[in-house]
């Protein structure tokens, strides 16, 4: 089964360029993390920042959600800025999954996927049967029809983050903001569930997604961002832009970086201090 | 169970015509229903048990206007304020608790931990004792509750300031608000032990909690405050519904958290407050109501309209037992404090073993 975006019944589809930031300065509380960041996000592929502990990619992420407003410059998305959409208008056309969401105890998969319908309804209009038809594919796609009765809570970790994109999908929006989706992940379940996000790109998700492994961020993006100290250091393909001298400036890790054996990109080989045979250790070391 | 066995069980809607859909829930809506009828024969057995027993039968031919002359009186003008206030007391107390343990995501939540009722009552016994004699007229209708309203709304209004670090986090709300609730009952206990023995007296009962000497005067000014807030929260629990998945979900869904919960805090602290105005710091109904609530609809979070009426029927029954099972007639808050204390006990334990 290959998931799929859920479009609007009776709404154009628009593959137009969707998300950019123009300026931006972002901060908490008088520390500035993002200082005049320009970026524009391509339709139709999955773009993933990566960065250094405390760079700024989340707040990025945020910023792009209205989940911080900027101090300065703005936020565009398909040609409006953000703060001045209506909340619910956002709601429609972008799909946000933050870090580590947490669901009530007891609380269903089909009623948790459900509240993804949330900004198509209205008090008087809770549930209709285009949000059932809507829900049911969202299960389906994600493949969690089945433990649509099971109360979140009951999952594991990685069926807990197929449920949480679940109703990200019922939302009915292709521009998908996701959150480190495989954090406490082991790997396995962290492949299942990039390999979903790849299905939705697939289908003409555009996909926007914060991670933290380097070698999943190459595999499965068309497009990374790398950030270092709140300011975008490289952007574009991984193939050209996954060099041992990026890795070195931007996280100051000293890597060897081949042709991944079983794909069409580089794979990144971290070197340490220790477990390497001599003679493999990088020519800058420090 | 709602026998969806081939396609995914997603919740069955409910069309009523047009654009207006809601979710079929066979369950709660029963539940709902049940409690209902069963707060109404309460407080129905509550008009007809006292000094002169009136039948029950009579006593709702009474209430629909359709009885004899001889219980109108006893029904309407001497039982009546009295029923009416614990059903109005306990509904409010029953939401107030609803939206202060879904906003906190915790069910230790409820106004009389987060200080709420405290205040209340540290303001109206400041005013019982302090002001004395002089303001007793006053003091004894709408003044005392008008006190209660604004001491409640104050201190609701510090602890959500206080608590406040770019956002609400349920766990320092509580923190803050068992603080401010410490500071205010030594405030309380300072101004009795300094006070007239008479008025000492009047406050301790009235801090107790009781629906005792009820007016009519008093229990219409707090039912229709509560009618009014419990709309202005039927209107706002739409957009509420997505806040139980935490504030960032909720703003990628399109609601305005910040707006939505600091509407529904002043709604539940306002409710709060009313209901200590009206009969005095009621402990623990708004801690228990709604965690009941939500173990009889099975839902996961507090439903509001159950926790509403789980909160009369606590009120009204604590109130009848006190009256009628005990051998010395006692304040309701003696009963729902006998109660809540064991069930908050209870809530304890099962979250440390979490």
């Amino acid at each position: 089964m290959t998931a799929q975006c859920i479009t609007e019944i009776g709404s154009g589809v628009d593959d137009a360029a969707r998300l950019a930031a123009r300026g931006v300065t972002v901060g908490y509380g008088g520390r500035t993390v993002i200082d005049d960041l320009h970026v524009a996000i391509p339709p139709g592929v999955i773009t993933t920042i990566i960065g250094p502990n405390g760079c700024g990619k989340s707040t990025l992420l945020r910023t792009l959600t209205r989940l911080l407003k900027p101090v300065k410059g703005s936020v565009v998305l398909d040609g409006e800025d953000i703060v001045k959409l209506r909340t619910r208008d956002v709601a429609k056309k972008l799909g946000l999954l933050p870090q580590a969401p947490v669901a009530p105890e007891g609380l269903t998969v089909s009623d948790l996927v459900a509240r993804g319908r949330h900004p198509h309804q209205s008090w008087l209009r809770q549930w209709s049967s285009d949000d059932a038809a809507v829900v049911e594919r969202a299960l389906a796609m994600t493949g969690v029809s089945e433990l649509a009765d099971r109360p979140v809570d009951s999952l594991s970790g990685g069926q807990r983050q197929r449920v949480w994109i679940s109703m990200t999908l019922a939302q009915g929006t292709d521009l998908l903001l996701l959150d480190e989706p495989t954090t406490y992940l082991d790997l396995a379940h962290a492949i299942d569930v990039l390999d979903l996000v790849d299905d939705l790109h697939e289908s003409g998700c555009t996909v926007v997604m914060v991670l933290h492994d380097l070698n999943l961020a190459t595999r499965y993006s068309d497009n990374l961002i790398v950030m270092r100290e709140g300011a975008i250091q490289a952007q574009g393909h991984p193939r050209d832009v996954i060099t041992a001298e990026l890795l070195h400036e931007a996280f100051g890790l000293q890597a060897k970086v081949i042709d991944d054996p079983v794909g069409d990109r580089p794979l990144i080989v971290p070197i340490g201090r220790t477990h390497v045979r001599l003679g493999q250790l990088g020519p800058s070391k420090s | 169970m709602n026998g969806a066995e081939v396609k995914p069980s997603v919740a069955p809607g409910v069309r009523l015509g047009g654009h207006v859909s809601f979710v079929w829930r066979p369950w709660i809506v029963c539940v709902t229903l049940l409690l209902a009828a069963a707060t109404f024969l309460v407080f129905c057995l509550s008009i007809s048990i006292g000094d002169f027993p009136i039948g029950l039968s009579r006593v709702i031919a009474t209430i629909f206007g359709r009885g004899e002359q001889v219980d109108e009186f006893v029904v309407m003008d001497l039982r009546m304020p009295r029923a009416l206030a614990g059903l109005v007391v306990g509904i409010a107390l029953g939401v107030s608790g609803a939206i202060t343990q879904s906003v906190a995501r915790n069910p230790l939540a409820s106004p009389d931990i987060l200080g709420i009722t405290g205040g209340a009552g540290a303001v109206a016994v400041f005013l019982v004792t302090v002001s004395g004699g002089t303001a007793t007229a006053v003091v004894s209708t709408v003044g005392l509750s008008a006190a209660a309203v604004a001491g409640g709304l104050g201190t609701g209004l510090l602890v959500y300031f206080l608590a406040w670090r770019r956002g609400i986090d349920g766990f320092r709300l509580i923190l803050i608000g068992i603080s401010v609730s410490a500071v205010m009952e030594a405030i309380t206990t300072w101004l009795l032990v300094r006070a007239d023995i008479n008025d000492v007296a009047r406050a301790q009962t009235w801090l107790v909690g009781s629906l005792d000497n009820r007016s009519w005067d008093e229990v219409r000014v707090a039912l229709w405050c509560s009618l009014v807030l419990l709309a202005v929260v039927a209107c706002a629990a739409f957009q509420f519904k997505p806040m139980h998945l935490g504030d960032e979900v909720a703003a990628g869904l399109g609601v305005r958290y910040s707006r939505v919960r600091a509407l529904l805090l002043l709604c539940a602290v306002l409710l709060a407050a009313v209901a200590v105005g009206a009969a005095g710091p009621v402990p623990f109904v708004a801690l228990v109501a709604p965690q009941v609530a939500m173990r009889l609809t099975r839902y996961p979070t507090p439903p509001m309209v159950a926790s509403g009426l789980v909160g009369a029927l606590l009120l009204i029954g604590s109130d009848l037992t006190a009256r009628t099972m005990l051998p010395v007639s006692l304040p309701v808050g003696v009963v729902t404090a006998a109660i809540g204390g064991p069930f908050l006990v209870y809530l304890l334990v099962r979250a440390n073993r979490r």
